[in-house]
């Protein structure tokens, strides 16, 4: 129902999806001056000091990986799994919010999600991209891996193995990333030709006009253009929940306890949802104080995406019940003794704790919908779920490994500082692709903003005699 | 073609409006007045206003349907090929049509397929991209990705004439009726 359908002051009515008051005009003259200006505000610089440092710690640390080869890791036998799919998970699951805001609240038709989708898909991309690097630098030697992970016509004639989940992974990751790129760049074209018309650099025109392809607006483009955005969004649905169903198979398809559990593939998509979620708040709060979004993206968007957190937040809490309950309930020793490894008298046992203190305990201030609308303790809370879900990747993978079926092959691991410059370098990486972003493409879908507006959508005469 | 100086072709005659309501409003009444070759530009898409034109197609969703088909047909042929024909390899003991371990890659297969034919089938029938278009030779025009919008008739048009279709066009509230160059 629309807001003016109910009586003035119903408190049934929606709240308005941006501020009152803007027209196509000022909505367009805004989202296009923070791009085409020349008055970079000096926190981009800083964030950027930031995210480039980090890029260079990744390329170091890169460098040195190919000149060594994947023993400067801490990962060994039995815990030949560490921070390189810690980290891919971690990322990939991040990505997963974009997908969700951008295609599944489309189909659900919530409208708040027009504020927030642009830069939430383009985060995506660049999550996928920093997951991507992982698994591919584990196999110690990327250049060789091409024959590895893609069924192509080799010289040696050999193909991958589609009984392994590990290939349902090269496909699940590698669709998904050609999948949200098609998306984000289809949802791009009509406001890079908005930026190549407004735009008074002729070097920018060009640029800006290229990329466009040539787009008019015709009504038999837009046409074509919605079907085809939400057909994409139709597909991009079951593909994010097929990704990290995938991923979680990396896990659950293997028999060591602990990875060995039905309840994975929901729980894993719940988790990365979570995840996704606190990562596109912790982007969303500094961006709108940055540049002055306040309109746009309000405190109603910021409550719901805080919501959204809330709720994914207790499903992987009773993803973490279910796999205490399923442990117990299968009288399996060696499943019995990996929850009481992981939980009490494993030398892990405290990692258990802190995710359950990040994950469980500090988002249940959310139910208040006073520090819900409290920038600080929204931000505070993302912060914490972004380490929660990176502890909740090394519960399942580490404290899973080090202690299997044979105490002789029990070893612990311990990161190197090259785990640690690799991971800190794809947060670098990720900063300073998402600062770029934002410095040059409309980070908000100018168009979809349009649409916003009541006068967007004029009625057809009923006496033209039905020309539905 | 001749190489000397030449008078340019008139490609059509459009009509700039400040209203979405007032672009829907003329779309509906130069399909009654029986104009067929016209398109209108807003700054964002408008439901029922492509329709309001004529225009009636439903491609996008049967290429998107094809483009389906094709990648899983392709992905489980892929591996059904690999797996059993080309370099078979007992794995576990288990059939080399094992086409449960199959679903997977080729479901995925089958979105990458549907999504690729989904954005490019609509880049293909929207004829982009186009590097030149008549109409960006109005300078009005670059307000139609922003805040502008506007209807045109096209020479080609049966009912088309320099003289009537502009006066028609401006009686249909129009801000600003200029014929643009082919």
């Amino acid at each position: 129902m629309k807001s003016t359908e109910y009586p003035e002051g119903d408190f049934r009515a929606p709240v308005p999806v941006i501020t009152p008051g803007h027209s196509y005009r000022s909505m367009t003259d805004k989202l296009a001056s923070i791009v085409l200006t020349k008055n970079t505000p000096t926190a981009w610089f800083g964030a950027m000091a930031v995210g480039f440092t980090l890029l260079m710690c990744l390329m170091l640390a890169v460098t040195w990986l190919l000149l060594k080869g994947i023993g400067i890791w801490g990962n060994n036998i039995p815990v030949g799994w560490a921070f390189d799919i810690i980290n891919f998970v971690w990322w990939i699951g991040i990505g997963h919010a974009g997908t969700l805001i951008s295609a599944i609240l489309l189909l659900f038709k919530q409208d708040w999600r027009t504020s927030i989708n642009r830069f939430a898909e383009a985060m995506t991309l660049f999550a996928v991209a920093c997951a991507a690097m992982f698994p591919l630098l584990h196999t110690g030697r990327p250049w060789l891996a091409i024959y590895w992970l893609f069924p192509y016509p080799n010289t040696m004639t050999l193909w991958p193995n589609f009984r392994s989940p590990l290939i349902w992974d090269v496909f699940a990751v590698s669709t998904y990333a050609t999948v949200s790129a098609l998306f984000w760049f289809t949802g791009l074209i009509p406001d890079l030709a908005t930026f190549r018309d407004k735009t008074e650099s002729p070097v920018l025109k060009k640029i800006y006009g290229l990329l466009a392809m040539g787009w008019r607006g015709s009504a038999k483009h837009w046409y074509r253009y919605e079907t085809a955005y939400l057909l994409l969004a139709g597909l991009s649905t079951p593909l994010v929940l097929s990704v990290h169903t995938v991923v979680s198979f990396d896990f659950a398809v293997a028999v060591l306890p602990g990875w060995h559990a039905t309840i994975f593939p929901p729980y894993f998509v719940a988790g990365a949802i979570y995840a996704g979620f606190a990562m596109v708040l912790t982007l969303a709060i500094p961006l709108r104080a940055m540049y002055g979004l306040q309109d746009f993206i309000t405190m109603h968007h910021l409550e719901n995406m805080a919501k959204v957190t809330l709720v994914t937040g207790l499903i992987v809490v009773y993803g973490y019940a279910c796999e205490g309950f399923f442990g117990w309930y299968s009288a399996n020793g060696y499943e019995r003794f990996m929850l009481k490894n992981r939980m009490w008298h494993g030398p892990y046992a405290w990692t258990y704790w802190m995710l359950l203190l990040c994950n469980f305990i500090v988002p249940q201030i959310l139910w208040s919908k006073k520090l819900r609308r409290n920038l600080v303790a929204l931000f505070t809370v993302a912060m914490f779920v972004n380490v929660g879900m990176w502890l909740e990747r090394f519960v399942i993978i580490v404290t899973s490994l080090h202690r299997d079926f044979i105490p002789s092959s029990w070893q612990m691991y311990y990161p190197t500082i090259w785990d640690f410059m690799t991971f800190f370098g794809t947060i670098g990486l990720f900063i300073t692709l998402m600062f770029l972003f934002v410095r040059v493409l409309p980070m908000i879908s100018v168009f979809e903003m349009r649409t916003l507006l009541p006068e967007a959508h004029p009625k057809s005469p009923t006496s033209d005699g039905g020309s539905h | 073609m001749s190489h000397g100086p030449e008078t340019p072709e008139v490609h059509g005659i459009l009509a700039e409006f400040d209203t979405a309501q007032q672009l829907m409003d003329a779309a509906h009444k130069t399909a009654a007045a029986g104009y067929t070759k016209t398109d209108a530009f807003s700054p964002m898409p408008i439901h029922g206003l492509a329709e309001a034109l004529g225009f009636h197609e439903h491609l996008v969703p049967k290429i998107v349907l094809g483009g389906g088909l094709m990648g899983l047909i392709g992905g489980y042929s892929l591996e059904y090929w690999t797996q059993v024909i080309a370099y078979p390899l007992n794995i576990g003991g288990r059939p080399y049509h094992s086409w449960v371990a199959f679903i997977p890659p080729a479901y995925e297969t089958t979105i990458l397929c549907a999504a690729i034919s989904c954005v490019f089938g609509m880049l293909a029938l929207n004829g982009l991209p186009q590097p030149y278009h008549p109409v960006f030779n109005n300078p009005r025009f670059s307000a139609a990705s922003q805040d502008k919008f506007f209807l045109i008739i096209e020479a080609k048009d049966p009912k088309f004439s320099p003289e009537g279709t502009k006066a028609f066009l401006s009686g249909l509230g129009a801000k600003d009726v200029v014929s643009v160059d082919e």
